[in-house]
């Protein structure tokens, strides 16, 4: 008996650092349903453009299991979960018994109902399998259509175009990035993907899929009418917390599986961590499946230690993304298109000729959100305000400077922060 | 695996009180990190030019010098989407490697000290290592007025 995790991405691997924390014997099976050791799933944008190998992807390093005491089923996906008698059952029908178990399936691709997706030369773009089978397909595609313009979308997009690929990116949105960035932002990143040669279209959508006779992709069909001609197709619109292991328990799920603060399900000694887990919100007052990476480690590494018999809270699921467009670094943290309910404020620098921008978001003279592009040096200490909801009244103005220092905190927190805990015993102190 | 014990972790303290801004902890991060450990020959000689890892925080008479804290709970490493940034968990460092960074700057993004900086040229991040192979980082050693102190912290 001892720990079992289902899934292998970062919320597993935060959920394995978290129990060694405490647990140094008991041991942690995990179930992958991959059949790869965990790898950083952004850099699969990375992957297909060739800029880093498959062997240069993994998340820690080749003993990570094994000094961890990790017993790792590779390509063992989990089919159910008997609550009652505590036990795992992967496909094949091998049982793994459980003392705790962690669930961090992740998410699954949503794909939409387009006609004709059914077929060759449609791809979704999670997994290392998915930029596997895309980079295989490149060299023979001239023409590809990505139906989402989000996060995933944009980074296919690029990718396949610095391969020498043709790409139009359809959003049914009235811009692309609506989810992660405000509309300024959105606007300024569209203009540098189409300076590149990326088209993008709005307000639009992908009806069907057009094949020709040997099944092959020839052509979308968009709801205006319009066909766009494209070898194949990439469908990006979101992913959907996996929770098909749970069904049939009697674990609660709404969107995702429902934890409470401690990341515990309803079912005692049954965590949920990551993109599959609804959690509590940083801000707002709700449990929301917040899918980004951060959270994902934090979710697990807070999971794990409470499995190994901790007591600690999360914090609250905060979304944020940073992520680089053709040169342009861009970061996007907490609420970043506030409610038109005038108890936001906020304050905008923006400098389009240098496609430098900032944007705070205040609420109660809290900082709660922070869009930057361009200068995004030392943004972590506007996340950090973000985070711990500290005031920031007197200080506001020096927060959207471009060249913020830690100086522009207030005195007294700068010394919480840095100052000398009095506890703490000098070491190496400079005889005088 | 060894076994769980209280350890020790080494933390250098930016004591602003005393700190006069000589910029001489940022001389001697360069230094440390430099091919050739002479001051002279980092700054004038070597290309790419080590950069401070550590920033002097100067506004009129107030300043102090700001690196890692290598943090108990970091938040860098949470945001690292390449496994670049990991905590070490005998010593407590916060190592960065940069062989497998990919320059998305989520670790930017997400310390709340603004400790990590931007090589954009290259696309990697450098920060604070806290000079592994010297009993007390280079910066403390330097710095002529105890601004900068090194203490161990219990966990």
């Amino acid at each position: 008996m001892g720990y079992v995790i289902i899934g292998n991405c970062i919320a597993a691997v935060g959920a394995v650092e978290g129990i060694r924390r405490h647990d140094t014997r008991t041991p942690i099976t995990i179930l992958s349903k991959e059949p790869y050791p965990a790898y950083g799933r952004p850099l699969i944008a990375n992957y297909l453009k060739g800029k880093v190998a498959e062997s240069e992807i993994a998340l820690r390093s080749p003993d990570f299991y094994e000094s961890h005491g990790v017993e790792v089923h590779l390509g063992c996906p989990a089919t159910t979960i008997r609550t009652g008698q505590r036990q795992v059952v992967a496909e094949g029908g091998m049982a793994f018994p459980y003392e705790r178990l962690l669930i961090a399936t992740g998410g699954d691709p949503f794909l939409p109902p387009i006609a004709g997706l059914e077929g060759p030369n449609v791809h979704t773009f999670v997994t290392l399998d998915d930029a596997k089978a895309l980079r295989q397909e490149a060299p023979s595609l001239r023409r590809v259509v990505v139906v989402g313009g989000g996060l995933i979308g944009l980074k296919a997009a690029e990718s396949l175009h610095d391969l020498g690929i043709q790409v139009t990116i359809v959003e049914l949105a009235d811009r692309i990035l609506s989810l992660a960035f405000d509309e300024v932002a959105g606007r300024l990143i569209a203009h540098r993907l189409s300076e590149i040669g990326i088209q993008i279209i709005t307000e639009n959508t992908v009806e069907e899929i057009l094949r020709q006779r040997d099944g092959t992709i020839n052509g979308a069909r968009l709801k205006d009418g319009n066909i766009l001609a494209c070898d194949a197709v990439v469908v990006a619109i979101g992913v959907r917390p996996n929770i098909a292991v749970v069904e049939g328990t009697e674990i609660q799920t709404q969107r995702g599986i429902l934890v409470d603060e401690y990341m515990e399900t309803n079912v005692p000694g049954i965590y949920a961590a990551g993109d599959v887990a609804e959690a509590k919100d940083w801000h707002f007052a709700e449990w929301r499946v917040v899918p980004i990476w951060p959270n994902a480690y934090r979710q697990g590494m807070v999971a794990g230690q409470n499995m190994a018999g901790q007591r600690i809270s999360f914090s609250g699921s905060i979304p944020m993304n940073s992520i680089a467009f053709y040169g342009i670094p861009t970061i996007s943290v907490g609420v970043t298109n506030p409610p038109d309910d005038g108890s936001y404020e906020v304050h905008i620098s923006l400098t389009e000729e240098e496609k430098s921008y900032r944007k705070l978001v205040f609420k109660d003279g809290t900082l709660v959100g922070a869009v930057l592009v361009g200068r995004v040096e030392r943004a972590g200490i506007l996340t950090g305000l973000i985070r711990e909801k500290r005031p920031a009244e007197g200080f506001k103005e020096a927060l959207l400077k471009e060249d913020l220092s830690y100086l522009d905190l207030p005195r007294p927190l700068r010394k919480e922060k840095l100052g000398l805990p009095t506890e703490e015993v000098p070491f190496g102190v400079r005889a005088g | 695996m060894s076994a769980i014990q209280q350890r020790k972790r080494k933390r250098v303290v930016p004591i602003e009180e005393a700190c006069i801004g000589c910029r001489l902890c940022e001389v001697a991060c360069v230094t440390e990190h430099s091919r050739s450990k002479d001051p002279v020959r980092a700054f004038k000689e070597e290309n790419p030019r080590p950069r401070p890892r550590n920033v002097l925080e100067e506004r009129g008479h107030e300043s102090f010098s700001l690196s890692c804290r290598h943090c108990t709970e970091p938040h860098c490493v949470d945001a690292c989407i390449a496994g670049a940034m990991v905590r070490d968990s005998e010593t407590g460092r916060v190592i960065h490697h940069p062989e497998k960074c990919v320059g998305c700057w989520s670790c930017v993004m997400n310390c709340p000290f603004g400790a990590i900086h931007m090589d954009r040229e290259r696309s990697v991040i450098y920060k604070c290592d806290l000079c592994p192979e010297r009993e007390r980082p280079a910066c403390v050693d330097a710095c002529p007025n105890r601004a900068l102190i090194l203490i161990e912290v219990e966990e």
